[in-house]
């Protein structure tokens, strides 16, 4: 039977906020434990939150981004469970009236094609606190510093088809919201987490299967494997004429296997009511608008221009504007080389591996955008050849000059293209090698082309690569022909 | 009206708050007459109503994203069942 | 000194007549010998009390003394107190040493209030007679036999005992209101959002109300004064200016039209209140005041809508007591499921678990429209009926409670009788509005209250109405037999 997968997700993104959502401390990551928990974040008796103004602002803005409707009067709600990572033994979230109502994100695949997945809708909430499962002698130890921190939580309609799509997703999730600088973004230490509802069904039928939900997905690439691997166990589960349960699971990324989880086995009723502490979060159309100004330009609007503008295939564009830092370094880069094209070659080629191989973010690439610029410009006015211009290129990463001018002047790479000293060297190579001389002037007009560059090969190797190619061409023709 | 067994049972539960057994039924007709007295409510058509959650129908204060915290983990500790290393110690927790 | 009133004992001070220190210790020393009769506190704080006594009069000395310099009071034990067991009257916070400061605390002190202690209560303030306290009941003064009210039922019986001038309560369906009829002394619920309720341990956050209990309305207006204004703390706090309640205190009634609604003298209500009501209403017509006869139609729904709301937003609010961070932890729990609901069955009393587990049900997957929506739609009406009545009076008056206090265990296997002592007090924590009880009267030797209902935000013509009575009656002076 041919099975489709049908994926939904939720994404919870920490809102990058100087301070707890509903209480003034701060929310720097790494802290010694409950050294960032205040009294209200531990839900001492008598204390009560009190709303952060940017928690509620971030959220607007990732609303404005998808195209969705802001509610004008969201409300949050108390969600009732038992957990020690959870100090009041409610969550306060949004159920009935979220911040953010539907909206779409595009997604871009790997076969050039786009699609939209539509948001179900957007809210704000408050992260728990952590529990770390390490043995204090036989117990778990409870360090809430991470509660209260701000999320939004993006809840997808179930409209991703593979894996590929959901992580995909999650990718394009994840640009926006480092664009729009309402999340730091970094996976590594939680910013960003998934939990996917995943179900599968037979081709063509029209309700879904059940739904198994995979918690706390924090890589882009767990995502994928998580996905993969659920999908197979339940059609492999129905193919044996089992039944796909509805639970929460867990995916061991050691075993690469999803499990269900323990301590999630009863029924919850969350009992969801709105929260008596915090009143309805009414917002003025002027503090949208206003929002709207700040709004800088987004991966999709980026990507088009750059192809427009600069002319850059879309699986340039696309790789470019993934990260707005790396758009912002590629058009510096590009400004600086005069040449679009070729700074979109270097940033997506050079720059990017060494970044990979040295385990390196954009910001802290050794080599600066004006700085790359620099070289690519001696490109284009013929000062180097783009294999003497990766030699530089790594001096300047090894920080073995300012720019590219200095390291080509005391490395002594400057291109040479003075015809007498060419001249000299030709006619060096050709006295050396008479025979091929020879077969080269018996030649047909076929074949010449192809000797040709044996001769060249042998120059450049005598002038250390430093040969200008074009004017050898010409001496090289001009001596030969003759 | 009065509450079976297994509804008293799935309460507790939520609420986690165990039950003596000898107590169920007691707790039932109390619950039971509480509901019974609050049924006159239902009565009532409120289908054009808009539910209260607060008195002044005020709209939510925001406050500036500032830390005003500082870090008092010992004064807080102290009061705590059982801690060791800064972090609050319960059973063991399985996932 | 059992007579002492707060203005008392501030031109006392003024005059030199004695020293806080000295009053304090008066008062230390009647609580030691007399409150084993009552119960009234659960933690005196006698160390304390000398050392801010004697700041205070130094304070004096220099002219740099707030509005209550040197004042001694109680605070209900569910306010924390910064060093101080802040216990709210339960097992379950019993070793609780609270770590910072409600708000009404730091401002009554700021003011200059000495704490003389903490005083007893029902449990989690869910209660109308005190007898749900971890700490045991507490009697009141007028007749030992009988309950004080609650659930400030604590603060009630040491002021009418002369164990303090003057306390703070909470207001949660009649909690401050029925206690100071109960024990023959004028209490006030402010207006929601007038008081802060930042470090007052929550019951039913969209209810509960802090506010002063003390003899007179003078004193209450004092009280106030220090407690009431917009905290940055608490969201449900109202950005509103305080105005200056002792300067508005003889604020002419003439004109003032009081409406009296019919449903508050239905079955149930005890003839003699109903004649002391009609008796200060005749009072205020001597004082100008024009009487007339309105409705509250929706009286009838106020109880069992506030038995489904509050016992919701508690059953949310008391889930922190887990034994995780803070207070009562279960012995030797085998497992975390074990520790959750052993501690919280141990911990609390058996009202707070009847209370959690209706709350629980009432928000329970199913039965949320039919009740918690429904009573919030209840809840509107109930205000909406307030809103018409305050297009045609100033104030709404009745009697506080049907009944004058009851015997010591005589409603405790009777929750729903008991339920309805709170019938005429419970609608005005579901509008949110201010209200005021103030002594008009004895029954059978046991004091009779009377209820003023006002505006949003207008406790200061509560004020005023309950001063200028006082004016011209005695109630307020009459002295408890087991007064000290």
């Amino acid at each position: 039977m041919e099975w489709e997968v049908v994926i939904g997700l939720e994404v919870h993104v920490q809102l990058n906020t100087k301070t707890k959502i509903f209480s003034g401390s701060s929310t720097t990551f790494g802290a010694a434990p409950n050294t960032q928990a205040s009294a209200v974040d531990l839900a001492l008796p008598g204390t009560l939150p009190v709303l952060n103004e940017q928690a509620l602002k971030k959220a607007i803005l990732f609303g404005l981004a998808i195209d969705a409707d802001i509610c004008m009067a969201s409300v949050f709600d108390r969600k009732n469970y038992f957990y020690p990572d959870l100090p009041k033994g409610y969550q306060t979230t949004q159920m009935d009236f979220p911040i953010v109502g539907p909206g779409i994100v595009t997604i871009s695949l790997s076969d050039g094609s786009s699609r939209d997945i539509r948001v179900h809708h957007a809210h704000l909430e408050e992260d728990a606190g952590k529990s770390l499962h390490e043995d204090y002698h036989g117990m778990t130890g409870i360090d809430l510093n991470r509660a209260g921190t701000p999320l939004i939580e993006i809840v997808s309609e179930p409209d991703l088809r593979s894996a590929e799509e959901a992580v995909a997703y999650l990718r394009k999730i994840h640009s926006i919201v480092t664009y729009l600088d309402i999340s730091d973004g970094d996976l590594s230490q939680g910013s960003l987490r998934c939990d996917a509802n995943v179900s599968v069904r037979p081709k063509g039928q029209a309700e879904y299967g059940t739904r198994a939900e995979i918690k706390n997905i924090n890589s882009f690439r767990f995502v994928e494997r998580a996905i993969k691997v659920e999908v197979q166990r339940q059609i492999e589960l129905i193919e044996d004429g089992g039944k796909v349960k509805q639970e929460t699971r867990l995916y061991d990324s050691d075993k690469n296997e999803t499990r269900a989880m323990r301590s999630k086995e009863e029924a919850n009723d969350y009992r969801y009511f709105p929260c008596p502490d915090l009143l309805p979060v009414v917002i003025e159309q002027s503090l949208v608008d206003q929002l709207k100004t700040t709004m800088p330009e987004l991966p999709d609007a980026k990507r088009q221009r750059f192809e427009q503008a600069y002319g850059l295939s879309s699986y340039d564009a696309a790789l470019l504007t993934t990260e707005r830092a790396i758009a912002n370094y590629f058009e510096a880069a590009a400004d600086a080389a005069g040449d679009a094209k070729l700074a979109a070659n270097w940033v997506n080629g050079e720059l990017s591996a060494a970044l990979n191989r040295d385990n390196l973010g954009i910001a802290n690439s050794p080599v600066s955008a004006s700085q790359l610029g620099g070289l690519i410009q001696r490109i284009v006015d013929n000062s180097i050849s783009g294999k003497i211009a990766k030699q530089v290129f790594e001096a300047l990463w090894n920080g073995e000059g300012d720019s590219a001018d200095a390291i080509i002047d005391s490395k002594g790479l400057k291109q040479v293209s003075d015809t007498g000293a060419l001249g000299a060297m030709v006619d060096e190579v050709l006295a050396a090698n008479p025979d091929q001389v020879e077969q080269f002037r018996g030649a047909d007009e076929g074949k010449r082309k192809k000797m040709l560059g044996f001769f060249v090969g042998q120059i450049m190797k005598a002038s250390k690569g430093q040969a200008n190619p074009g004017v050898i061409n010409k001496i090289l023709n001009e001596k030969l022909g003759g | 009206m009065s509450l079976d067994q297994n509804e008293i049972s799935k309460l507790a539960r939520l609420a986690r708050i165990s039950i003596a057994d000898s107590d169920t039924a007691e707790l039932s007709q109390r619950i039971g007459d509480i509901l019974d007295m609050v049924d006159v409510m239902q009565a009532v058509d409120t289908s054009n109503v808009v539910a209260m959650a607060n008195p002044h129908d005020a709209v939510q204060r925001l406050r500036a994203d500032e830390v005003s915290e500082i870090n008092q983990r010992e004064h807080f500790q102290a009061i705590a069942p059982q801690t060791a290393d800064g972090l609050y110690l319960v059973p063991q927790v399985i996932e | 000194m059992p007579n002492h009133t707060v203005a008392d004992i501030l031109r006392g001070l003024e005059a030199k007549t004695f020293s806080s220190e000295e009053i304090t210790q008066q008062y230390l020393d009647a609580i030691v010998a007399h409150d084993p009769r009552y119960n009234s506190y659960i933690t005196v704080t006698a160390a304390a009390a000398l050392e801010q006594a004697r700041a205070a009069d130094l304070a004096r000395q220099n002219g740099s003394g707030g509005l209550l310099c040197g004042v001694p009071i109680a605070h209900k034990d569910i306010f924390c107190t910064d060093g101080v067991r802040t216990s709210c009257a339960s097992k379950m916070l019993n070793n609780f040493i609270a770590p910072y400061n409600a708000t009404i605390v730091t401002k009554l002190a700021q003011a200059g209030t000495i704490t003389l202690g903490k005083t007893n209560m029902d449990e989690f303030a869910m209660g109308s007679s005190n007898e749900t306290s971890f700490y045991g009941a507490v009697r009141n003064p007028w007749n030992t036999d009988c309950v004080p009210g609650g659930s400030s039922g604590g603060s009630a019986a040491a002021i009418a005992a002369g164990l303090a001038p003057a306390a703070t309560g909470t207001d949660t369906g009649g909690s401050i209101r029925q206690p100071a009829a109960l024990c023959g002394l004028t209490g006030l619920k402010p207006t929601y959002g007038r008081v802060s309720r930042y470090g007052m341990i929550a019951f039913a956050s969209s209810l509960d109300q802090a506010g002063p209990m003390a003899k007179t309305a003078e004193d209450n207006a004092l009280l106030l004064q220090a407690m009431a204004g917009f905290d940055p703390l608490d969201s449900t706090s109202m950005q509103l200016p305080v105005p200056d309640f002792v300067g508005g205190l003889n604020k002419d009634l003439k004109g003032l039209k009081i409406g009296v609604p019919k449903e508050y003298f239905s079955e149930g209500l005890d003839p003699a209140i109903g004649a002391a009501v009609e008796a200060a209403l005749d009072e205020y017509r001597k004082l100008g005041a024009e009487i007339k006869a309105i409705s509250l139609p929706h009286t009838h729904l106020a109880v069992p809508c506030y038995y489904i709301i509050a016992p919701a937003e508690a059953s949310a609010n008391l889930s922190r007591f887990d034994g995780v961070r803070y207070g009562y932890r279960c012995e030797n729990p085998k497992d975390l499921d074990d520790l959750y609901t052993r501690t919280r069955a141990e911990g609390f009393g058996a009202e707070v678990k009847r209370r959690i587990l209706i709350g629980t049900y009432a928000l329970s997957s199913g039965f949320y429209d039919a009740y918690y929506r429904k009573a919030q739609q209840i809840r509107r009406l109930i205000k909406q009926d307030f809103n018409e009545a305050f297009k045609e009076v100033d104030i709404i008056a009745g009697p506080t409670t049907p009944n004058p206090a009851f015997a010591l265990g005589e409603k405790v296997s009777d929750p729903l009788t008991m339920y309805l002592e709170d019938i005429y007090t419970i609608a005005v924590n579901l509008a949110g509005l201010p209200a005021i009880s103030l002594p008009v009267g004895l029954t059978q030797g046991k004091p009779i209250g009377l209820q003023l209902i006002g505006r949003d935000f207008d406790e200061a013509s509560l004020l005023a109405a309950a001063h200028q009575y006082q004016q011209r009656s005695d109630w307020h002076r009459q002295v408890a037999p087991g007064s000290v």
